[in-house]
């Protein structure tokens, strides 16, 4: 039986992060998102001039066309927080198909330590402020981490594994000279750090960085044409929402807009998770990643802190995960889904610092506010399959 | 100390804080899925019937999950436990746990917790505490 190849139909052509990363006080948040825009442009040789669509998150896209004089025929403000990024990726892809623009810029910016905006961006919810951010649940530490104490006695989650998360993304940001953190850590080292909100520890939450990242997408059959080797779209990705109160979580050991968002991500793309050589999944607190291997269909539902533990994820292991170092240990702006897909790109153009040899095909997923969002990128360097 | 937040309240959820003021935790049910669903809303959220009628919860629950707060936080004082309830009726809240120490020693999943109401200016806010006894 023959079988029709399948060619990829959107590319990405540029990516960056901002020039630095950190503390970096000498820009704002529009000029992170700039900083960030105009090394893209660089990364692949275009201009202003040459971009026709515009999405960001958190920000006005608006705004952000007018500082970078783009004059954009579509436009996308999807602020769903730290994957909107990874959406963007995939209302993008369906822009482009549907000819709506030719050329998307996604940007992201965030002067998160320095807070060098005018405005925070938050996503605030009338009900999550009246019925839980009364109880003095004000920050993420505080929200994102309460669904935890429920999946460890439901599921046998141990803060040990917990702890092993932020031990083996060190291990990978040590392999990373932009990371902010390089130290070895051990498990005793994360469960005593300074107690944040009972049961975690600040080494399980994520760094507050500035810092930016952009991207370039255009249509596949162009991206030869690019300097750079170029990452194409496997499928269209996926997308869900659950929504911005943790209270009303519908379960609170696995997260259904990571299964909604994960499922549309493999079906589009026609793979199995054998085909995943490397993964990024979203890690603002150190349980994203175990709920996000078992929501993926990674692990079975209760293995994700046992397979992260055993060291699955790390250098050398069979599934590298978070090779940037992550939330936890790369950097952490606010909204990080962007850096998630930098790193992505990276190694699916085989740069990353921290590569997967020969790998081709990387999985990018993220959350969005308190488990509120999800979205899914699935990237190749192959042009068939 | 600076004063401990108060709700906004809205049009749709003044019936909440109307019977909170009255020692009344509210909810609503759905009568075609004779269904009780939180927080407040003039439909049901599992099938969008607007055919729905607000009632006084039992005020019983357990404590589901929660997190010990070690972050300020307005007219709080670290630490304390920030909680969610699985209210006998179903629906589960954000609540803190009251009259308890904030310690997970004596915060046990699953223990019966009962309502009770915290002034705050012109508003009572909806509370929980360790069950005390009574007719459990």
């Amino acid at each position: 039986m023959s079988r029709a190849k399948n060619s990829p139909e959107i590319a990405i052509v540029g990516a960056a992060e901002s020039t630095r990363m950190g503390k970096v006080p000498e820009l704002s948040q529009t000029g992170l998102h700039a900083d960030a825009a105009l090394n893209a442009l660089a990364d692949c040789g275009l201009t202003v001039a040459d971009i026709d669509g515009i999405a960001t998150g958190g920000h006005d896209a608006a705004e952000i066309a007018q500082y970078l004089g783009i004059t954009p025929t579509w436009l996308d403000g999807t602020s769903v927080g730290g994957c909107s990024f990874i959406a963007h990726v995939r209302h993008a892809a369906a822009a482009i198909k549907a000819g709506l623009c030719t050329t998307v810029l996604i940007t992201h910016g965030e002067s998160g330590r320095s807070n060098n905006r005018t405005h925070r961006p938050l996503f605030p919810s009338a009900q999550q402020q009246e019925f839980e951010s009364i109880y003095g649940a004000l920050f993420p530490p505080s929200r994102f981490t309460l669904p935890v104490l429920r999946k460890m006695k439901d599921d046998g989650l141990t803060l040990e594994q917990i702890a092993s998360v932020a031990v083996v993304q060190r291990e990978w940001a040590a392999k990373h000279p932009r990371a902010t953190a390089h130290d070895p850590l051990t498990v005793d080292d994360v469960l005593n750090a300074k107690m944040i909100a009972w049961p975690f520890t600040k080494l399980m939450c994520c760094l507050v960085s500035d810092g930016g990242g952009a991207l370039i997408l255009t249509s596949a059959e162009r991206a030869k044409d690019f300097p750079t080797k170029p990452v194409y779209l496997r499928g269209m990705g996926g997308e869900s929402a659950e929504g911005p109160m943790i209270s009303q979580m519908e379960d609170f050991t696995s997260s259904k807009a990571f299964r909604v968002s994960g499922k549309m991500a493999f079906e589009s793309a026609g793979i199995s998770h054998a085909d995943v050589d490397h993964l990024m999944i979203y890690d603002a607190f150190a349980h994203l990643p175990i709920y996000g291997l078992e929501d993926l269909g990674f692990v079975e539902k209760g293995e994700g802190g046992a397979f992260i533990a055993e060291g699955h994820t790390r250098p050398g292991g069979k599934l590298p995960m978070n090779t940037n170092g992550g939330g936890l240990s790369y950097m952490h702006s606010g909204m990080y889904g962007m850096f998630a897909l930098q790193e992505g790109v990276r190694q699916m153009r085989g740069i990353s610092p921290a590569q997967v040899e020969g790998a081709k095909l990387s999985l990018v997923h993220g959350v969005g506010g308190m488990f509120s969002a999800s979205a899914t990128a699935v990237l190749t360097n192959q042009d068939q399959w | 100390m600076s004063q401990r937040q108060e709700p906004v309240i809205y049009p749709e959820t003044q019936f909440y804080w109307d019977g909170a003021k009255a020692g009344k935790l509210m909810l609503q049910r759905c009568a075609p899925c004779d269904a009780a669903y939180f927080p407040p809303r003039p439909f049901c959220p599992g099938c969008g019937s607007r055919d729905v009628a607000a009632f006084a919860a039992s005020g019983r629950g357990r404590l589901y999950s929660y997190v010990i707060n070690q972050m300020p936080a307005p007219g709080y004082e670290p630490p304390f436990a920030v909680a969610i309830v699985e209210l006998e009726e179903g629906p589960r809240m954000m609540s803190n746990i009251v009259d308890c120490a904030a310690d997970p020693e004596a915060l046990q999943l699953d223990m019966p917790l009962e309502v009770t109401f915290e002034q705050r200016g012109e508003t009572s806010v909806p509370q929980f505490r360790p069950t005390t006894g009574g007719a459990a």
